[in-house]
């Protein structure tokens, strides 16, 4: 295995063998090392030091089920600290098997007005990735949807890409790295934190992978990794969540909406009330109804990245049977439906088509309309005019690059208060008044505001792993620091973090994964081990936001949380700052 | 009494014709439960994950009273953009 850097300064090229200290590392904890190992956490993330890191997890590129994930780190141009953003691709499997530990993006072109694109291939002869690179800049300025077909034509329909959208060129605050889907569509992506800006940053706009002929990932032990990954597909297959038919595959992930929204923690017209009036009209068994309607049948949901076999990804019918968007993700649903008031499954169909197209984190954007219809720049419930925003990010005026900067900076460019933000990163879609633990997570997490850093709504939401009551402060620091461990672990090991709601429920999957990961790596982890590792990629990541100037007062959800009573429980966020503290200290 | 009962992912099917949140009222006798609910509709116990009264996930045997609203859902999960 190697680790591949690619400076960008000089289009230099180096294959390192890997060091000692990184053997057991990949995916996010892979990452997040070698940010903190290598760039200067001062460092300007658009600027020449900061790094772009891709590394595929423990399991990625084998038989493992729903595995072919990666994890995108670098420095964060959204909240200046570290980040680490998972996406689910064809392009994860293909890096993989070329048996590339970790490619390394560095340095930057003093040519601006050139952009790259970099193509990987299994040179046989040679035994190890060919690395060359193409004229890219005919891609640039123009929507994904246009210019990626033209990947497959140029270079063959078996290759798979990583890149970023026009927000990436333009270096904007909210601007993710795009992956391919199995279909070919640019719609996988490492989303949050501005990493697409990174990437643009250094003048790459395409990574293609063609995996022809690679050798695959090499295993240690095979029997141990077979039983393993029966039991996580046992796993996976018997859980009402995960299972065929079972909620993931019939409705999506956007089946959350009523459930949040019954509990009272559903954002809605920018964090004004934890319910939407509208709710039911966009949540993921409407839109299985309108598929339905529509196409004259049943749609189940289908895989994002080869060897899925939750299969969740949903796709979205206009009334003459044409796609309209794939896929429709709770959170994409949420944000750019429940919180900017609007309950128009098509429209928000459209905008997610849209953030595709220019390379848009779909949570980010959703937020920075709401902060801008706060302001009066649109009126909540305007599907046209947040389309018509959204465009003027895509297109760079002076509106979509204030817009495009993130909620944060658009919160205080346009004098609002209610700025749904923890560390510059714009809130998912469940409510810390309303869901404790979620608070304790986007507060303390060395991501900024993230759910799937530490995702307690399943015992507090979905009595997943557990129940805890969300109204509730008891227990909330162990709780999500327990999550936010386990997680680093899975966003290491290259599972989905979806496999999390059948392992949690389900002993033997869980035991599946350690088994997966030792039978690959050839290690003697135990389930100890987890949290341990996890703990450690969270400390590494902490020690990187504290020596970029992150201290306890970045570890907080934003005033008006604490003050502002939310309909319908009409609570405040009320975890004692103590609580939070004790997340990271007792770590 | 009279209570609203909302049903939703894989449940919808215990009803015919109904779509996911549409409310549905039942009249029931007082003192009432979740369970008694659903009974009624003939939803078995086991395909039910959580039950919400006044947006409070709630167990099966809590008293309902008149002019209650009940959420209930089978087993579901999401959380990732
Ligand atoms: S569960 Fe969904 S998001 Fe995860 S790998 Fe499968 S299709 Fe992709």
């Amino acid at each position: 295995m190697w680790i591949v850097r690619i400076n960008m300064t000089d289009r230099s090229v180096k294959f390192e063998d890997v060091p000692e200290k990184y053997k057991y590392l990949a995916g996010r904890g892979l990452t997040s090392h070698i940010i903190y190992d290598e760039v200067p956490p001062l460092a300007h993330p658009l600027g020449p030091s900061n790094k772009l890191v891709f590394a595929t997890g423990i399991v990625t590129g084998t038989s493992a089920p729903t595995s072919a994930r990666v994890s995108a780190g670098g420095k964060s141009p959204l909240t200046g600290g570290i980040k680490e953003s998972n996406a689910g691709s064809p392009w994860a499997h293909d890096l993989a098997v070329m048996r590339i530990k970790a490619l390394i993006l560095e340095g930057l072109p003093e040519d601006k007005k050139t952009f790259w694109g970099i193509h990987l291939s299994w040179d046989a002869d040679a035994g190890k990735p060919r690395v060359e690179f193409f004229d890219a800049t005919e891609y640039t300025g123009k929507d994904l949807y246009e210019v990626s077909p033209k990947l497959f034509e140029r270079f063959g329909d078996r290759i798979s890409f990583a890149g970023c959208g026009v927000s990436g060129e333009y270096g904007y605050g909210n601007a993710g790295i795009v992956y391919n889907d199995l279909a070919k569509r640019p719609s996988r992506y490492s989303g949050r934190g501005g990493l697409g800006s990174v990437m643009g940053s250094k003048r790459v706009k395409f990574i293609v992978i063609d995996a022809k002929g690679a050798p695959g990932v090499e295993i240690v032990d095979k029997a141990l990794f077979d039983e393993g990954r029966k039991k996580m597909i046992d796993a996976i297959r018997s859980h009402d969540i995960t299972k065929p038919k079972g909620g993931l595959n019939s409705f999506g992930t956007a089946v959350l909406i009523n459930i949040l929204n019954e509990a009272g923690g559903l954002p809605t017209r920018n964090f004004s009330s934890g319910r939407f009036e509208g709710a039911a009209k966009i949540a993921g068994e409407a839109l299985f109804e309108t598929n339905k309607q529509r196409l004259g049948k049943e749609l189940y949901n289908h895989a994002c990245s080869p060897g899925c076999i939750i299969q969740c990804s949903n796709t979205l019918y206009d009334e003459n049977g044409k796609e309209i968007t794939s896929c429709v993700e709770y959170e994409s649903d949420w944000a750019l439906g429940a919180n900017c008031g609007i309950d128009d499954l098509d429209a928000i169909g459209e905008m997610v088509q849209l953030c595709n197209a220019y390379g848009l984190d779909t949570i980010e954007t959703g937020c920075t309309i709401a902060v801008a219809m706060e302001a009066g720049v649109i009126p909540f419930g305007d599907a046209k005019g947040a389309i018509q925003l959204i465009h003027e990010m895509g297109k760079g005026t002076h509106m979509g690059r204030i817009l495009g900067a993130g909620t944060e900076t658009a919160g205080k460019v346009l004098g609002v208060t209610r700025v749904p933000t923890v560390k510059g990163q714009s809130m998912p879609a469940y409510e810390p008044r309303a869901v404790k633990g979620i608070g304790v997570t986007y507060a303390t997490t060395t991501m900024g505001a993230d759910h799937t850093a530490g995702y307690t709504i399943a015992p507090e939401i979905l009595s997943v792993g557990g129940k805890a009551d969300p109204l509730s402060n008891e227990g909330k620091a162990a709780l999500s620091r327990a999550f936010q461990a386990t997680t680093a672990f899975i966003d290491s090991s290259g599972h989905c973090l979806f496999i999390a709601f059948p392992i949690l429920d389900i002993a033997s999957g869980y035991q599946g994964m350690i088994d997966e990961c030792n039978g690959v790596l050839g290690t003697k982890w135990t389930a100890d081990d987890v949290l341990r590792i996890g703990g450690e990629i969270l400390k590494v990541e902490r020690a990187f936001n504290e020596a970029a100037g992150f201290t306890k007062a970045h570890d907080r959800v934003p005033e008006f949380m604490k003050r502002e009573p939310l309909p319908p429980h009409n609570q405040v966020f009320d975890i004692p700052d103590e609580v939070l503290d004790a997340v990271y200290a007792e770590l | 009494m009279e209570v609203r009962v909302k049903l939703y992912a894989t449940l919808v099917r215990y009803v015919e014709g109904i779509r996911a949140g549409q409310p549905i009222s039942l009249n029931l006798p007082e003192g009432s439960t979740i369970r008694d609910v659903l009974t009624v509709l003939k939803i078995p116990e086991e395909e039910v994950k959580v039950a919400f009264v006044a947006g409070r996930a709630c167990p099966w045997d809590t008293v309902l009273k008149d002019g209650d609203e009940v959420g209930i859902f089978s087993p579901i999960g999401g959380g990732k953009s």
